[in-house]
């Protein structure tokens, strides 16, 4: 199939960016996403060209490292797919498609479709872990935990810190990304002892960030690749209220 | 010349080994700790824990990765689970046992000493992962559950789902951001190690570049730590993540550090084939479809028939003819070696004639398809995403691939390179998985190095650094290592010649997995030296990386890469074809038995082989480390 390509390119944080347009030729529908645009790269490295920069690691929907707009969705036309998972067989011969970086205020843009991610990272450190030095650690079915209970916080802890969710929201809120890591840890009896003040200062981190606010348009879980539910968001804020109540502190 | 290299096998019996060191292991006291400086390179199951153990004794630490974020380390790929030796399914597991099945899995060519620390440990590091908040398989009682994995006969296998990578290193990475938030350690995301400062024959820095403005740094510390992973991405086809690199540690191999055992590589055999030139990687189906699925190619030649179309009878099911008593289960260098002779032959399947079937129709029939959703709902489901095939209706399409680096830098049992102050950690080092590395153990040993050894041995080193003053980076050694490396980069961009670091790399891949792959042969090897040879010739004057050096290049990225893949590609032919015997996955073509099964020779080869740098590439001189076993005797490890 051919395909016509219009791909944002940006020099770097500072320049202004515009969208360039490309054809294909003979792509094959097997091939994945971002195989067609390490084909288009190859075809420019060849003319002396630059390749178009984008964010790619595992190649497997599981490090979150790859992630663009594509027509406008994050990680493209198919439900719960990141880009990486994402085939050409989901597009049609002939179809012009847009390629963007994810656009939020709090992922600047590196070059091209790479952007800075590092806010997540921010948030994690302040607080989205259980404070257990190496060898502190109990004997491990000492803590036994129900069943549903570990599923469901397993239905949180599944979250690959893509940043679709913070690209598909109107206001670029990190609120999933977020409730899904507090949502994970209040499952779980380990590290309940630090439950508010761990609420607390990630929320704080998050709305220190520029990130918007969460107004429950609810796209991200639609566009979220592991499917995570904005049920955790509510529970995020019920645990933020409780803190607020409770501890009063942090 | 040759020397016998220090091992340092603490005294006394096996079981005691451990134990007796960190008696004796020598301490920093807390107050002195805020004066060393730690780098780990590597923020991986091993990289992570490492920093993170450290940073908490109160070392100060500065951590690097080339991802954008630590949490993203090739770690998060690993389906499978985590093997440890806890016995709560009561099935006869102990430590020795653990010991035992890691040693025979790895064919009898690994240390004792350390094969056995690593079962010890392997316990308190789920004690370590449930108390982060990991949240491994549990039975409706609420403990934890187990489940077996190839190659054994207990269940000590902890997963969760099919994320056990992601949800460890996420465990590991929220550990370590505790002290990044702490002040502890220090983040660098985003920059790749280039080369390695030694200083009075010690390490005492490194050379990174910063991948979003291109520009070099210079980093000193008392010590520094790899943990950079596994370098299969050599073969180009592999189950590796697109930026897994040997050039951290083949550059700790150009200043003193020597590399063991380089090309005993793990070859998965239920792999997805690829489907086209333009393909990138090769993507794992977990290990445990072949539960239930049955491993078969059509009986005539390039058959082309649907695979639904050829009867019973006209179908070779290969594994359970030749291994009868483990079938589809035999181990992953026997079925993946089993599956290159069929599609050899020319019973390949799929268009390109690269694949066998795993057929799944018997176990619908007997079990039910909903039973069979309930186990591998998820790998159908990728399967389809990737391949557009319902594998209920149809048999799924695998093929072997490059997966895991049983070689890598030679450490002593402190996990101390052959350069004092360095340390290589996780897959990047060669320890303890012999010449086969079994399923569900290198997890284990990425977060044992990192969490209950290095913490050890680290100290017992710095403990003698506590008077060196920090180092100068801006002093003229670190200056002269960056000099060179930005040389080096500069001459990457001025090259202009005619083909890309990939087509280089796709080249180097297709010429070591043909000839040191899944077969070697005296002849194959020496053949692919020859061509290596030009091949690293070619890529000198005919590299085409257009940009700068000064800006985010990932063409750039590639070349660096790719130029230590031509150096590393070498010592791997001349590492497997020194080594006259077949052992684990080294299978040498010449040194079989009767049955066509690999022929050890322990007389000659009980030996880890180190290689030293000389200058060049093609004169490696070899050191030999002996494998002395004292507690168990090494014997012909069968499967039929
Ligand atoms: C698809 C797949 C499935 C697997 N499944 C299992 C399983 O089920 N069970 C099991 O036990 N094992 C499994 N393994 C093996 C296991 O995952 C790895 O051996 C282990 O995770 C390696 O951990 P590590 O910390 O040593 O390296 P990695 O996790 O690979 O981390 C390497 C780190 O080094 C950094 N790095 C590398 N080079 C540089 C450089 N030059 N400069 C700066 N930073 C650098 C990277 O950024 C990264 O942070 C699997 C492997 C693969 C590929
Ligand atoms: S590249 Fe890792 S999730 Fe897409």
């Amino acid at each position: 199939m051919d395909i016509v390509l219009k791909i944002w390119r940006q020099k770097d944080q500072d320049s202004t960016g515009k969208l360039e347009t490309y054809t294909l030729e003979e792509v094959n529908p097997d091939m994945s996403f971002l195989e067609m645009l390490d084909t288009l790269n190859h075809n420019l490295v060849k003319q002396g060209e630059r390749a178009i920069e984008f964010d790619h690691d595992c190649r497997e929907g599981i490090c979150g490292q790859c992630g663009m707009m594509i027509d406008g969705i994050a990680h493209g036309p198919l439900k719960h797919t990141t880009t990486c998972q994402l085939h050409m067989r989901s597009f049609c011969d002939g179809q012009t498609i847009q390629i963007e970086p994810f656009r939020a205020e709090a992922f600047p843009v590196i070059r091209d479709l790479k952007v800075d991610r590092s806010a997540f990272d921010r948030i994690i450190a302040s607080g989205g872990y259980v404070s257990v030095d190496t060898g502190q650690a109990p004997e491990a079915n000492s803590i036994p935990i129900a069943h549903h209970d570990a599923e469901a916080a397993f239905d949180a802890a599944v979250c690959i810190g893509c940043g679709a969710c913070v690209a598909s929201c109107k206001n670029a809120s990190a609120s999933l990304f977020t409730a899904a890591k507090i949502s994970q840890m209040t499952r779980l009896p380990q590290g309940r002892e630090e439950a508010g003040t761990r609420v607390t200062r990630m929320v704080r981190q998050m709305e220190s960030e520029d990130f918007g606010h969460c107004t429950n348009t609810e796209a991200c879980e639609v566009e979220c690749p592991q499917a995570i539910s904005v049920l955790h968001i509510a529970r995020m804020n019920y645990e933020y209220n409780r803190a607020g109540i409770f501890f009063n502190k942090a | 010349m040759s020397r016998i290299l220090e091992v340092r096998i603490p005294d006394g019996p096996l079981p005691e080994k451990w134990s007796n060191y960190k008696a004796k292991a020598r301490l920093v006291s807390p107050n002195n700790r805020k004066k060393l400086d730690v780098i780990v390179v590597g923020t991986g199951l091993a990289g992570a824990s490492a920093a993170a153990s450290l940073a908490e004794m109160g070392y100060n630490v500065k951590s690097f990765c080339f991802q954008d974020s630590p949490r993203r380390a090739h770690s998060v790929a690993a389906q499978g689970g985590v093997n440890a030796s806890k016995n709560y399914r009561n099935d006869g597991d102990n430590v020795f046992r653990f010991f035992y099945d890691t040693i025979k899995g790895g064919d009898f060519r690994s240390r004792e000493a350390n094969v056995y620390r690593l079962a010890e440990c392997s316990a308190s590091l789920i004690d370590q992962a449930v108390a982060q908040g990991v949240p491994f398989a549990r039975e409706y009682g609420g403990y934890l559950r187990n489940r077996s994995f190839g190659g054994v006969q207990v269940s000590r296998t902890f997963y969760a789902r099919g994320q056990t990578g992601q949800q460890l290193l996420l465990g590991a990475y929220q550990a370590l951001m505790r002290q990044v938030s702490a002040k502890k350690v220090t983040l660098y995301a985003r920059h790749e190690m280039l080369d390695l400062v030694v200083i009075d024959g010690r390490a005492r820095g490194i050379i990174a570049r910063n991948l979003d403005t291109g520009q070099t740094e210079r980093h000193a510390a008392h010590a520094v730590v790899l943990a950079t992973g596994g370098f299969g991405k050599i073969y180009y086809l592999s189950t590796l993540a697109m930026g897994c690199n040997a050039s951290a540690i083949w550059r700790a191999h150009k200043k003193g550090a020597f590399m063991a055992n380089p090309s005993w590589t793990q070859i998965h055999p239920t792999c997805l084939p690829q489907s086209g030139a333009y393909q990138s990687k090769l993507t794992l189906m977990s290990e445990s479809l072949r539960n239930d699925g049955r491993i078969w190619v059509p009986l005539q030649h390039d058959d082309t028939r649907a695979p639904g179309a050829i009867p019973e009878e006209e179908r070779d099911y290969y594994l359970e003819r030749k291994y009868p008593s483990f079938g589809n289960l035999a181990p992953r260098d026997i079925a993946s070696r089993a599956a290159k002779e069929q599609i050899d032959a020319g019973k390949g399947v799929g268009p390109l004639k690269n694949a066998v079937y795993l057929d799944f129709s018997k176990a619908i029939g007997e079990y039910g398809k909903s039973t069979i959703t309930e186990r591998y709902g998820n790998l159908f489901t990728m399967y389809k995403k990737i391949t557009g095939i319902d594998a209920y209706r149809e048999p799924m399409k695998i093929s072997p691939a490059a997966h895991f680096s049983m070689g890598g830098l030679w450490v002593d049992y402190d996990l101390m390179t052959s350069v004092p102050g360095l340390f290589a950690i996780g897959e990047a080092n060669f320890s303890d998985h012999g010449a086969n590395r079994l399923g569900a153990n290198s997890l284990l040993q990425a977060c044992v190095d990192g969490y209950f050894v290095l913490p050890y041995t680290l100290q017992n080193y710095l403990a003698d650094e506590i008077r060196t003053p920090r180092f100068d980076p801006d002093s003229t050694p670190f200056i002269e290592v960056e000099r060179a490396v930005k040389a080096q980069l500069q001459q990457f961009t001025d090259c202009r010649g005619s083909k890309t670091a990939d087509e280089f790399h796709r080249e180097l891949g297709r010429e070591l997995y043909d000839k040191c792959g899944l077969l070697r042969s005296g002849e194959g090897l020496r053949n692919a030296i020859r061509n290596i040879r030009e091949l690293r010739e070619a890529f000198r004057h005919d590299l085409l990386v257009p940009g700068h050096t000064d800006e985010v290049n990932s063409e750039l990225e590639k070349a660096g890469r790719v130029a230590d893949y031509m150096e590393i590609a070498e010592l791997m032919c001349i590492d497997a074809l020194h080594r006259e015997e077949s052992c684990g996955a080294h299978f040498r073509e010449e040194y079989q038995t009767a049955e066509g099964e690999a022929r050890r020779d322990d007389e000659r080869f009980c030996y880890s082989a180190a290689w030293q740098w000389t200058g060049n590439p093609s004169e490696p001189v070899l050191h030999k480390e002996p494998l002395v076993f004292e507690t168990i005797t090494p014997t012909v490890r069968s499967y039929k």
